[in-house]
């Protein structure tokens, strides 16, 4: 892999990943911390000649990119977490209709307008199911600034594959980080680009969710000679509106199904130092950073921890967290809120004696502080 | 020869989900006549709709279409207008839609006059969920959440229209579908945001309780709140009192459309002409 090195912040990298991945549509709303990402697509885009619109409220912001990505473009929105709480239910028509779409949540400080420059991993339960119904949904935490690029350009892929929304997780910390990243370049990104499937037969016959209950819908693009229907209502195999009830039953079930049944193509997250641990550290985003450093620090002082972190949060990597719960007995689960992802720690490893060392006052977990909490237990 | 509306209707969904009399089907026909008689091509058009009785005007029509959520169809609209800036674009809302939940992107829409065609269906009540006051009912009218009478004042839709900036604006009512047709066969042609507020009868949930229980009574009533512009435009202030202006209220054929305008922004990011300046606007 040929790898470039570049020196920018997460958000910008992130925005520079969606033009690379293809992205020809943005639409948003301007909110600390992501508005960097709007700021950059504001350029990148339409020199591309596609289109960076900021609308006038975060729905609209999410909306037109959903309608954009119905037309069969590739579209992303960028927010916050109350950017998120105003776009849920759009996201909801996203996973119902099975609209592709790349979602950047730049976290801070919550709930409510909380502490809008300051950084958190409070939205990382809302990622999971941010509007009503239900659905499986598909979240990549990025843990360094390389992984802001590439956990973007994953989104794309990912949202193409399965045809529903991807979010990204960034944190304050990351999306305003500035440094050097080693990222692939322009055309391996371009190289690695999956399309959306397409019905290539006789528009007689096409039926866009009339597909396998393990399968996503297949939605070509408008305007080509497929004229059918998108709705938020229950639909049938054609996507028109019914009640029917075995029909209504499947298609909430092939919502999961399709992403249960392809867990691997989703699956992603990184283990340091593990082999010979007795002690392990479960974190994910800049908080990995974080706990790294630490790690390196508590084996010098004869401490051998190491650290499991997950970057697609959702579907959580269940059995791998499993395997290393089984196998180590004391785990130490930090994040800055509290305690979002131990529950799902706890589910996995079946385990209800998860520590926990959480941090909700807007301010970073420092190497020093995880440290501490480990020598304690 | 009888016009036949096949061509442009999915057949296999009729009969429609709306009710004996219900205006939306005049609006649904004229729709048609309308862009036959333009020779608009089914597979570049998209009707994108919102949530009510007028939702499923979409489902009806032989295009790309797009059921959305409540109040958000100029929204969705925008971005697939934006991403096929030569493809046909129209929005389908009920007065909750369009004036309620919706009232932002009504607003926003006729501002950035996107060249969009907005209908909306206006039948004074919330009439798929039973009879909630909507921004249009008039005052004093039962609804059921007004029981004992409407206090709330009513819009002036195509007022807030031509306020916002929307280049073409016009009204008429489904008691004369022939003009229907007209209106939207002049306001698709436009280049810009084109607002429509067809009146329509609910006599269903509307009418039942104000005393207009067929259609035939609220047709009449909604023909007495209505008047030509011409005629309206001769009226003292005190007679115009309750009256809605009908036919085409405003037209601007000069003012700058959005895709268009956004094209001069790729040229200059793409570095093909000089940054964007009030110059640009001053001429138009």
């Amino acid at each position: 892999m040929a790898l470039r090195e570049i020196i920018s912040s997460g958000n910008e990298l992130a925005a520079h990943a969606a033009k690379d991945a293809g992205c020809k549509f943005f639409g948003g709303y301007p909110i600390t911390p992501s508005s960097e990402i709007m700021h950059e697509l504001s350029e990148l885009l339409p020199a591309e000649g596609g289109t960076c619109i900021q609308m006038e409220d975060e729905i609209a912001g999410v909306a037109c990119a959903i309608g954009a990505s119905m037309s069969g473009v590739r579209a992303m929105t960028a927010t916050s977490g109350p950017g998120i709480s105003l776009k849920a239910e759009n996201l909801g028509l996203a996973q119902m209709a099975e609209v592709p779409l790349v979602v950047v949540n730049v976290m801070r400080g919550g709930p409510s307008t909380g502490l809008p420059t300051r950084v958190s991993q409070g939205d990382v339960a809302q990622a999971k199911n941010p509007s009503h119904g239900d659905y499986k949904s598909i979240t990549l935490c990025a843990g360094n600034l390389a992984e802001c690029y590439t956990e973007t350009v994953r989104a794309f892929n990912l949202a193409d594959r399965f045809m529903q929304p991807v979010f990204v997780l960034l944190d304050e910390t990351l999306g305003h980080m500035h440094g050097k990243a080693m990222i692939p370049s322009e055309e391996e990104v371009e190289a690695g680009i999956k399309p959306r499937a397409e019905f290539t037969g006789d528009p007689a016959e096409y039926k866009p969710y009339g597909v396998g209950q393990d399968e996503p819908a297949i939605l070509n693009p408008m305007f080509k000679g497929y004229r059918y229907h998108f709705t938020g209502l229950h639909h049938n195999a054609t996507g028109f509106p019914t009640e029917e009830i075995e029909t209504c039953r499947k298609l909430i079930e092939r919502l999961f199904n399709k992403v249960e049944a392809h867990q691997e193509e989703i699956d992603s997250y990184e283990e340091y130092m593990l082999d010979d641990a007795e002690l392990l550290i479960i974190a994910y985003g800049s908080v990995s950073l974080a706990a790294k450093e630490a790690i390196r620090h508590l084996r010098a002082a004869g401490i051998k921890a190491g650290l499991f972190r997950p970057i697609t949060l959702w579907p959580s990597p269940a059995e791998r967290i499993k395997h290393w719960t089984d196998k180590i007995q004391k785990v130490l689960c930090v994040e800055l809120n509290i305690g979002q992802y131990r529950d799902e720690i706890q589910r996995a490893s079946g385990r209800l004696d998860i520590d926990g060392l959480f941090k909700v006052n807007g301010r970073a977990l420092s190497p020093y502080e995880i440290v501490e909490k480990v020598k304690g237990m | 020869m009888a016009f036949n509306y096949d061509n442009y209707l999915r057949v296999d969904k009729m009969p429609t989900l709306w009710c004996w009399g219900c205006g939306d089907g005049v609006i649904l026909k004229a729709f048609i006549r309308a862009v036959d008689k333009l020779g608009y091509n089914k597979d570049d058009m998209c009707i994108v709709s919102g949530i009510g009785c007028s939702g499923r005007f979409s489902s009806y029509i032989d295009c790309n279409t797009v059921h959305t959520t409540h109040g958000r169809t100029i929204a969705f609209a925008t971005g697939i207008k934006l991403a096929n800036p030569d493809k046909k674009v129209f929005c389908v809302a009920g007065d909750g839609d369009a004036l309620a939940i919706g009232g932002n992107h009504t607003i926003h829409g006729c501002r950035r006059n996107i060249d969009i065609n907005f209908i909306l269906i206006n039948n004074f009540i919330y009439g798929l969920t039973n009879s909630q006051t909507s921004p249009t009912t008039p005052q004093g009218m039962w609804t059921v959440t007004m029981q004992k009478g409407n206090i709330d004042p009513t819009f002036d839709a195509c007022k807030l229209a031509i306020a916002a900036g929307a280049s073409f604006v016009g009204r008429e009512s489904v008691t004369d579908p022939k003009k229907i047709e007209k209106l939207f066969i002049k306001g698709f042609e436009h280049k810009g945001f084109s607002f429509f507020d067809i009146f329509s009868n609910c006599h269903i949930n509307l009418g039942r309780k104000n005393k207009m229980a067929s259609a035939m009574e609220n047709l009449e009533w909604i023909d007495s709140i209505t008047v030509s512009k011409i005629k309206f435009d001769k009226m003292s202030e005190e007679e115009k009192v309750g009256l809605f202006p009908m036919g085409v209220l405003y037209h601007n054929e000069d003012a700058p459309e959005y895709c268009e305008m956004y094209e001069q922004v790729k040229l200059a990011h793409q570095g093909r002409r000089q940054n964007i300046t009030a110059a640009d606007f001053a001429e138009k």
